[in-house]
């Protein structure tokens, strides 16, 4: 497996002439998470869809570039809001969805053992909709997994799930993708708190650093330490508004 | 048995419908050169049944070829619209002001062209329903949810396999609205076709009959053709049903 490259994305965006954020730099440390929090609207979509290389609508002044020096197209994985199952797909037919989307022969074999890491593999042969929103999620993740990017770029993955549902898939994420560069962006301190190696408050354009608990993610959800960064992270959000 | 619920509620409707013929018939005492009842009708549809067999399967054969080939091109051109903008900047006024234009009114040049045979009229059905379904499939092919599509271009998806394997599917509710505007469509056009010039079928049989004075004739054909679409649009009905529940969430 190929040895994850931090990112960096440094630069300004702007929609038409109104501006979405002025310049700014943030870092994604190689094989780390880190967490991106903010509230809606100040430009958290647009900026992790500039690093995967999607339409944002806006205009941007800047880069994005890996600690490598070689490009980042095809070494990304993406999840967005919603869980963007393919409808008339089973889970093993939308889990390998990205090699037969690149013309590939899907690997079969890996496919079933990621589906069962993600413990859905009584479900493979089920449709999305007969499936929980948890299930989903899981179903999601695997899709994800099966890509095998070295970066991986989480757009509120969990902000559609129940608490419960929501803390065990932070686990399962967690401990999956665990080795690999991953950003996050959430507006839950709870997943920036549990989740993240650094963590940062997006708010009108800058970028603050938020403190975290000493011990290393997944960290407990009943922790002290973790209650306690996420209130303060609570904190600086409304105090930003 | 809810399929059963539909055909015997369907039966109910035909009957009332057929009573209430009848019964325009005896109030009024209207000659049966201008109206004949049902049961004329049904007895001239019987002892006349071999000849209307022989031109109702001409006009059913136009209805099928017209409409198999209207919608393969449909869909290829909606496919072909979103795979190349050059072709889209072509295609997009066209198929948008064709459904201002009075199609019904080039039969006549059709026929001049293509002769009174089958040819003129499965093109007519052709012409008729192509722009409604390419105009409904390029509808449904541009309307893919932005996730999905952002999904495949993170995962390196060609144009071509992006259209096919996720367009396309997502497309679907809306190609099986455009069947169901295409089958309803379709008849008149085959029946139309040949009103202008034909040596075969219903609509040709019709103009015949109409013209020496077999009123009960003309309405045994029109029972031919009428049964036909009903069963032709349930069957695409049925289909597109079958296909929406198989490419997309069921509700609730």
């Amino acid at each position: 497996m190929n040895a994850a490259p931090g990112l960096t994305i440094e630069g300004s965006a702007r929609f038409g002439a109104v501006q979405l954020f002025p310049k700014l730099r943030f870092e994604a440390a190689p094989g780390l998470w880190t967490s991106l929090l903010g509230p809606s609207g100040v430009g958290k979509t647009t900026l992790l869809r500039l690093i995967a290389g999607l339409d944002t609508g806006a205009i941007f002044d800047g880069q994005v570039s890996a600690s490598d020096g070689a490009p980042l197209e095809g070494r990304v994985a993406y999840m967005g809001q919603g869980d963007l199952l393919a409808p008339w797909l089973d889970v093993l037919g939308n889990v390998v969805l990205g090699a037969r989307l690149r013309g590939e022969a899907p690997d079969f074999a890996k496919a079933r053992e990621i589906i069962a890491r993600v413990g859905l593999a009584r479900h493979e042969r089920e449709r999305p909709f007969a499936l929980s929103g948890g299930q989903r999620q899981r179903a999601a993740l695997a899709r994800t997994l099966m890509e095998d990017r070295p970066v991986v770029l989480l757009d509120e993955p969990f902000s559609s799930l129940d608490a419960r549902t929501r803390t065990e898939m932070q686990e399962l994420a967690g401990e999956l993708l665990a080795g690999k560069t991953v950003a996050l962006i959430t507006h839950d301190p709870g997943d920036a708190a549990r989740l993240s190696h650094r963590a940062f408050l997006m708010n009108e354009g800058d970028l603050s650093e938020l403190a975290l608990p000493q011990s290393a993610p997944v960290r407990s959800y009943d922790d002290n330490e973790v209650i306690a960064a996420q209130a303060q992270m609570l904190r600086l959000l409304r105090s930003g508004s | 048995m809810n399929a059963l619920m539909i055909l015997g509620r369907g039966a109910l409707i035909a009957a009332i419908g057929l009573l209430a013929w009848q019964a325009l018939v005896w109030l009024t005492g209207v000659p049966a050169f201008i109206l004949p009842g049902p049961v004329r009708v049904g007895e001239r549809l019987w002892e006349s049944r071999s000849l209307i067999a022989e031109h109702a399967w001409v006009t059913y054969a136009q209805i099928i070829m017209g409409l198999a080939l209207g919608v393969l091109l449909g869909i290829g051109t909606a496919l072909q619209m979103i795979l190349s903008p050059f072709y889209r900047s072509v295609m997009r006024p066209l198929v948008v002001f064709s459904q201002a234009i009075p199609i019904f009114a080039l039969a006549p040049v059709v026929t001049l062209w293509l002769g009174y045979g089958m040819a003129s009229k499965v093109l007519f059905v052709v012409l008729i329903i192509y722009f409604p379904i390419a105009s409904a499939c390029y509808d449904g092919l541009s309307r893919t949810p932005q996730g999905a599509l952002d999904l495949a271009r993170v995962m390196g998806a060609s144009r071509l396999r992006t259209t096919l394997r996720v367009r396309a599917p997502y497309a679907i509710p809306s190609l099986a609205s455009g069947l169901r505007l295409a089958v309803a469509a379709a008849p008149f056009a085959a029946v139309i076709g040949e009103w202008v010039g034909s040596s075969r079928g219903l609509g040709h049989m019709m103009l015949l009959a109409n013209g020496r004075g077999q009123t009960d004739l003309m309405f045994a054909c029109l029972i031919a053709l009428a049964a036909f679409t009903v069963v032709l649009y349930f069957a695409i009905d049925a289909l597109g049903d079958a296909l929406v529940a198989r490419f997309s969430e069921p509700l609730g």
